[in-house]
Order: structure tokens, then sequence, then C-alpha cells
């Protein structure tokens, strides 16, 4: 049904979004990408993966790959006390679980116009972030759930943590 | 609107069955054209498609299959005789309706104009007009059509069922499997296939709940939860299997078209279709299948001239056998044609640099064959366009280790080639070893799995040495390169005092995994991973373990890609050959207090220990109850002529010997297993008496050679 996020796309016609923080940022995600959110599962880490890569959660005998946003997005890693919680969205017939600080609440947009990114963030933000909705009492910052779970992987990576 | 699109789409499922049928009849045909069997299902298929096609307004369809109809209805009347361009002209007409059927599925009309309809019913209609029947010609061919067919089949024309209940000729095969089955979509089966998958799981977790109960109804409950979720588990995966003969069913089409393409004559026998394998490894092998077909034509059976030069009947042979065998789907493609001459595949392997000559010169007249299957190889000599399409037989090997399977071939230069594809039974579900390392534990699929060792004090400074920083085992004579897991995984090993090996295989590449613990072997479903992880070749996906966690799948193959274990210059030769060659693998045994028997280990699916009390009888035989069902067993002693003395301890030792219908598994009591060893044989016929076929030296010592059908006929199981 939903159009699979093509980059063109400014304006979609879901304005809900799922909402979540991540290193004091407030982000946004589409309700209809969002299939649940969970708290931390056990997880199986995976040697050699790209540092984002947090590891494997069973999700109800489905096997999903746990993607750190913080690391993704180039931010400063959790602090070990700490627990993120799983947002689980669809992507591209996949499910992947993005790792979150924190959960808000689901959001209706209507009336706020998408806006571009502003250029000064951080690229590594900027990159998967559709645009920006300006509410009245906060920023949200609309991500692409397609290209947040991107995570370029190359064999050669050495080692899991730096 | 929509009740036509459900129309359609019922009409396009059911057409497409009908045309394979189709294929395979008009191919039957051209064999015996008398068959008026053949024809009449023939005619009704097509007519079916007729009517319905009417009904739906598909004009082109309709056109086409009409004229189709026409000159079928007069071959099964009689008036006109089966030929080659009749047969020719009917399986275009097939081709085209299936590119309208197409058509169909994709835009719900029959009007693309890419597919080209007249020209074949301009064929068909030439046909109908060089009928020898005298009055024909003068009649426009339509006019005479509708009066044979409401005369025959008057049920017919709204009914889109493809075999109409008055039908007399041969209805009762064809409705029982109508009648006794349910189309169910794919998708649904996969489904539930996770479903049971978790249902397990959740069972499991259960069990270990339960278990310290002191609640007896719940202790109860959980028994027979935990029996119905192993039988809907075992049953849903069989609903999956299907049966080779759906992915045959085109071959008749392709050896047909080939032969014709390529002048030969070619008897295609096939046997064993009703063999099963899981759905997705039916797609998977479909391909490597039809080009092993393809191969076997073009490279393999001669021209009939050739073939009668050569004192061959002029018309050759293909036959394709499916059998199980020891928990896989074995697939024979043999060929009667002019085979494989290893020198000239020797010679092409040193010209496209595929081996040294050096190399070559050591291998075996059996390793030289292997080389077709190289990167970079492919023998025809000029690019055909049948199989020398730059897809080689490589490609073939990959793709079926891809799926868990492998393909070697044997030739007999002058007489024939037969290469044999070994897959597995399912794919979703297949043996693991389970290993530790660094608190995580990994899964090694079991037919990557050749043995485990373990060393430990002196014997690791003797066995165990560093070439230059690339630690090597020996191993019975060999040297072994060693690889941790630990390092692999991009963590440190710890110089421990002993050293757990996996030796495993994969292509020419055989090497040892050093892990820090081995658990247990389990039957793992296979769950793909993200593809986040896909560029990491280590890995071939992922399971659920019972208690709920992930693990990984190590992929054997991306391992030795990765940490750089190449065939190394000995390898190949020497490891294929390990196989081929006069080395044996024995299980050296303890029998009659003292006295050494051998057994092939190719024979023995496990040893066992069981306690004395376990032994019941059955008759006359003693049995053991085993895994879900009854094991015979035989007294290895009695059964060779030497006095039992196995039953002196608490436990009897039992060598589990299955052939090849896992049905047919028999307990070999012994005293105690010796070792095993990997020995030439050299036997003699000294000792030979009833279950004892000779005697060899092995490890110095004089040891019987047992003869296992002897020795399992004993037990009253067929062998």
């Amino acid at each position: 049904m939903h159009t699979g996020g093509s980059p063109g796309t400014t304006t979609r016609t879901s304005e809900q979004y799922c909402t979540f923080w991540v290193a004091g940022l407030f982000f946004g995600v589409a309700v209809d990408e969002v299939q649940e959110v969970l708290r931390l599962q056990p997880m199986t880490p995976v040697p050699r993966a790209d540092r984002a890569v947090t590891g494997l959660i069973n999700l109800r005998g489905q096997i999903v790959t746990a993607v750190d946003l913080r690391v993704r997005l180039g931010l400063p890693d959790r602090s070990g006390d700490e627990l993120p919680m799983n947002v689980i969205v669809r992507s591209r017939g996949e499910v992947v679980s993005l790792l979150v600080d924190d959960i808000g609440d689901v959001i209706d947009t209507a009336g706020v116009d998408l806006q571009p990114a502003p250029t000064t963030m951080p690229r590594g933000v900027q990159d998967v972030v559709r645009g920006v909705r300006p509410l009245p009492e906060s920023i949200l910052l609309v991500l692409d759930a397609d290209r947040a779970v991107d995570v370029a992987t190359t064999p050669d990576n050495p080692g899991g943590t730096p | 609107m929509d009740d036509d699109a459900e129309i359609i789409a019922e009409f396009l499922v059911e057409s497409h069955e009908n045309l394979d049928q189709l294929d395979r009849d008009l191919v039957e045909l051209e064999r015996e054209p008398g068959s008026r069997e053949r024809l009449s299902s023939i005619f009704r298929t097509i007519h079916t498609i007729k009517g319905t096609s009417g009904f739906l307004a598909l004009n082109r369809l309709e056109q086409l299959t009409h004229v189709g109809e026409t000159l079928l209805s007069r071959l099964r009347d009689g008036e006109v005789v089966m030929t080659p361009p009749i047969a020719e002209g009917l399986l275009s007409m097939v081709d085209t309706v299936r590119a309208l059927l197409d058509g169909i599925e994709r835009t719900g009309r029959d009007t693309d104009p890419a597919i080209a309809v007249d020209p074949v019913v301009a064929v068909l209609e030439a046909l109908l007009a060089a009928d020898p029947v005298a009055e024909e010609p003068v009649v426009p061919p339509p006019a005479p059509e509708p009066a044979p067919e409401p005369a025959s089949e008057p049920a017919l024309e709204r009914e889109p069922e493809p075999v109409p209940g008055p039908e007399p000729e041969e209805p009762g095969e064809r409705r029982t499997v109508v009648d006794s089955s349910v189309r169910v979509d794919v998708d649904l089966l996969d489904d539930l296939v996770d479903l049971v998958g978790e249902l397990v799981l959740t069972r499991n977790q259960l069990l270990q709940r339960s278990l310290g109960s002191a609640d007896a109804e719940l202790v109860r409950a959980s028994q027979r939860l935990d029996l119905v979720a192993s039988e809907l588990q075992e049953s849903i995966m069989k609903t999956r299997m299907q049966p080779i003969g759906q992915i045959w069913s085109k071959l008749p089409r392709v050896v047909r078209d080939l032969s014709h393409q390529l002048g030969r004559e070619v008897e295609l026998m096939m046997e064993g279709h009703e063999t099963e394998l899981d759905r997705s490894l039916l797609e998977a092998v479909k391909d490597p299948l039809t080009h092993l077909v393809r191969n076997s034509l073009d490279h393999g059976i001669e021209p009939p001239d050739v073939r009668r030069a050569a004192g061959k009947e002029p018309k050759g042979t293909l036959s394709l056998r499916a059998y199980h065998e020891s928990g896989q789907v074995v697939v024979e493609i043999a060929d009667d044609g002019k085979g494989i001459d290893p020198a000239t595949i020797g010679a092409v392997a040193v010209d496209r640099g595929v081996v040294t000559r050096d190399q070559l010169a050591r291998m075996e007249a059996r390793d030289v064959l292997g080389l077709i299957f190289r990167p970079g190889f492919s023998t025809a000599a000029a690019v055909s366009n049948i199989s020398g399409r730059g897809v080689g037989m490589d490609v073939v090997r990959t793709n079926i280790e891809r799926i868990g399977g492998s393909v070697d071939v044997a030739s007999e230069p002058g007489r024939g080639t037969t290469t044999r594809v070994r897959i597995p039974l399912t794919l979703a579900i297949i043996p693991a070893l389970v290993v530790g390392e660094g608190g995580e534990r990994y899964a090694i699929p079991q037919a990557n799995l050749v043995e485990l060792v373990r060393i430990e004090g002196d014997d690791l400074s003797r066995q165990v040495e560093d070439l230059a920083g690339a630690p090597v085992l020996r191993l019975r004579g060999r040297l072994l390169p060693l690889v941790s897991l630990a390092e692999t995984l991009g963590g440190s090993s710890s110089g421990d005092e002993a050293l757990t090996v996996v030796v495993l295989q994969s292509d020419d590449v055989r090497f040892g995994l050093c892990v820090s613990e081995v658990h247990d072997t389990q039957e793992i479903v296979v769950k793909p991973i993200g593809r986040q992880l896909k560029a990491l070749s280590m890995y071939a996906g992922a399971t659920i373990m019972g208690d709920g966690r992930v693990a990984l799948i190590l992929d054997v193959a991306g391992i030795a890609a990765t940490v750089g274990v190449g065939a190394t210059q000995q390898e190949p030769a020497d490891r294929a050959a390990g196989g081929a060659d006069d080395r044996t693998a024995l299980l050296v045994l303890e029998v009659a207090d003292g006295r050494r028997a051998a057994l092939p280990l190719a024979a023995v699916a496990r040893l066992e220990e069981f306690g004395r009390d376990r032994v019941e009888r059955s008759g006359t035989a003693e049995v053991v109850q085993y895994r879900d069902g009854i094991l015979p067993l035989v007294r290895l002693a009695a059964a060779i002529g030497l006095p039992d003395t196995s039953d002196q301890g608490d436990q009897i030792s039992v060598v589990v010997h299955e052939s090849g219908d896992a049905t047919g598994a028999v307990g070999i009591v012994i005293d105690r297993v010796l070792d095993v060893v990997e020995v030439v044989v050299d036997a003699s016929e000294v000792g030979r008496r009833t279950g004892v076929t000779g005697s060899a030296v092995v490890q110095d010592r004089v040891t019987d050679l047992v003869d296992l059908d002897a020795v399992v006929r004993r037990s009253g199981v067929p062998a």
C-alpha cells in the first residue's frame, strides 16, 4: 500500500508519526511503517558486522537485525545504564529494529508542513531524515526508515568495536 | 469486474497446469501417433481453454484454440494422421497459448500485440487445408467443427474443470487427484512453518518449567502439548514436500526440442518422479537439472550416424533417476553418449589456466573430470546456443552447493556419462553441530562436518605445528590448516592446554576450526538474516535455539574464503582422492573378548550405548526402543560365528546402521569401539565365513572384515 518512501516524496498521505528520542533529538517514523515497539530484547551479537548492528533478536520466530540509531547517526554512545527500546519498522520487505533511547506518543501533524532539514545538522543525521515538521512544542525530525536501516557492511571491518 | 478477475485467475492457474500435461501428451503422441487416449486428453484441454476463453471474451485466445481444436478433433476422429509438421504446429500453438495466458496474467487481456497469433493460426489452417480427406478443403474449416464437439462433450462449454464428469475415457485417476487435494497458497504454508517453529520453542520453554512442577495436571498437559507439537511440526514440513516430477514434467519437451534442433535421436527415461523434496529446494534445483540435461544432449549423446559408426544404437538414451538415500535426495542424469575424455579435459584445463601442467600430472583420472566444475572451465569447443552460454558447470555446482547439495560426475569414454546430484530433503531444517565461542553459540551445518578432534597434553605440541604463523595439525599423516573461530570472529583465541578441532570440508577445501566448546548436534530451522549482514560471507543465516535466543549459522565456504584457506597445491588432488582412491575409512571394533572386526565407516549412522535393561524381545529378536521407533539388535559376535561377550557390563555398545530408506535401521551389538582408521584395505580370503568377507591387517592386527549385508539379514530387516 505505502509508497516505499522514494527519496523524492516530500509529502505523505499519512501525517501520523510514531515518535522517539535519540540523544535528545525528537524523531518520528510514519505509523504505517512501524510494526510495533518493544522493550530491550535478548540480543545475539554479530561479530564483524558494522558497528551500528547491535545484534539479532528473536521476534516471535523471525530473526530481526537491531540497528542502534545513535551509532547509525554518528551520535555519541548511550551510557551503560540506559536501556534502549526497539522500534520495529518494516523496510523493503524486511523487518528491522531501530534501537532508540525512549519512546514518545503517536502524534498527528496534520496542518504542519514538511520542511527540508536544516543543512547545518550533522551529515549523519541529514542523510536519514526526510525533512522536519516544526510542531509548537518541539521540532519533529521525520526519519526515512529505509535509509536508516541501510547499514553499509564491509566484510573486512575489523571486529565489532573499534 | 472483481468477479471476472477472480474467474480469470482461476482460469489461469488451471490452464497452466493443463498446458504442462499437454506438453507431455504431445511428445508422447508423437511417439505413438495412434493413441486415441492421448488425443482425447489433448482435445479436452484445448477445448476447455477455448470454452472458457469464449466465455471471458478473450477473443484471440479463442480464435487460436478454435483452430487448434478443429485440427485435434480431426486427429481424434482419425480423419488426419499425426505427422511431424502437425506435431510442430500443435506445439507452437501450445507455446502461443502459454504466451497469451502470461499476457492475460499481466494485463487481464489477451490483446498484447507482441504475441503473434495470426501466423500460428495460418500454419494450423494450412495443415487443415492439406487434409487428405477430399471434401474438407471445400468447406471452410470452422464449419464442420461444431458438429463433433457438442456431440461428444455437451457438458463442457461452461465448465472450467479440466475433467468433466461424463467423460468416460480415463476419469478415474485424474479425478481422485482433484477430489483429494486442496490448492493452498504457498505463503500460507510458509507462515505455518514459522508459526509451528514458534510453537515448538514455546513448548520447549513450557516443558522446562513444568519439569520441576508439582502440579501433575500441568505436567500431563505439557507432555500432551509436547507430542502434539512434534507431530504438528512433522506434518507441516510434509505439506511443503513435492514430488520431483513437478520439475521433470517440462523435460520431455526440452529434450524433444533440443534433439530435433541438434539432430539427435534421444530416448528419455525417467524413474522415481514421485520422490519428494521441499518445494524451496525443488525451485532451486530446477535450473541446474535442466542445464545438466542440456549438457548431456549437447556434449554427451552423439548424432545417429556417429553412434552407428561406433556400433551403438542410433537412438541415444538419457535417463533420469531420483531416489532417497540416507536422508538425501539423489538425482542421477545418465547418458550413453561419448563420455568425457580425461585427456581432453586435462588439456583444456591447462590451456585455460585452471590448473598447471604439474598439478594435472599428479591428479587421478577421476579428479580430472572434476575440473569441469572449476570456474573458468567450459568444454564447449565452439559456444553453441544450447549449453555453452557462459553458464558453465561451475554455476551448476555453485547453485547446488548453495542449497547444501553436492554434484559429482563419472564417465567412461565412449560409453557415457553419469552426473549425480545430491540434495538435502529439506532446506528449512538441517542437522547442525552447535559450538560455543565467546559466550555465544554458533551452528555448523552437519553437511560440512567431517569429524571432531580433541588434542590434549603432549599431543598438542607433537601434532600441532606452526608453519610461518600458520598453525597446522598433523592428522593421520596429512597436514590440516587450522583456523581459530575466536580470531575469525574478531576476538583472540585463548592459549589453552587442549584444542578442540572441528574438521570441516567445503568444495576442495578442508580445514580445522578450533572452537572453545562443542555443545551438541541438533536439528535447526534455518532463517534468513537481514540485508545489513548479507555482505558477511561467514554466516549462512541464523536459527533460534531451544531457549529462544538467536544463534548464527556459520558458512563454511565463507569462512574459508574470509580467512584465506584455499585449496592448497597438493590439496585438491589429495582431498578429492580421499573419497575415490583405495583408502577406506573403517570402524574397528572389539568383539568376543579381544577379537577385532571392522565395518566400513560409511555404513555407520551412529554409535549408541543402551542399558542392558532396555533390551526387550519381539518374537525371537532382541530390540530396543529408539528414537520413537523400534531398533532390532544383532549380536555381531554371534553373527560372525564367535562367542558372544557383549553383555558383560551394564551397558551394551551398539553401532546403528541405516539402510537407504531410514526405516531399515539395525543396531549391531559389539563389545566396544576401538578406533576409526583410514587405510588401504588389502583384503585376504582368510577367515571367510558367514558374516565375514575375509580379513585384513589393520593397525598391525588381523581384523575380520564384516559382511554387513549378511549381518543385517540376520536381524530380519531387509538389507
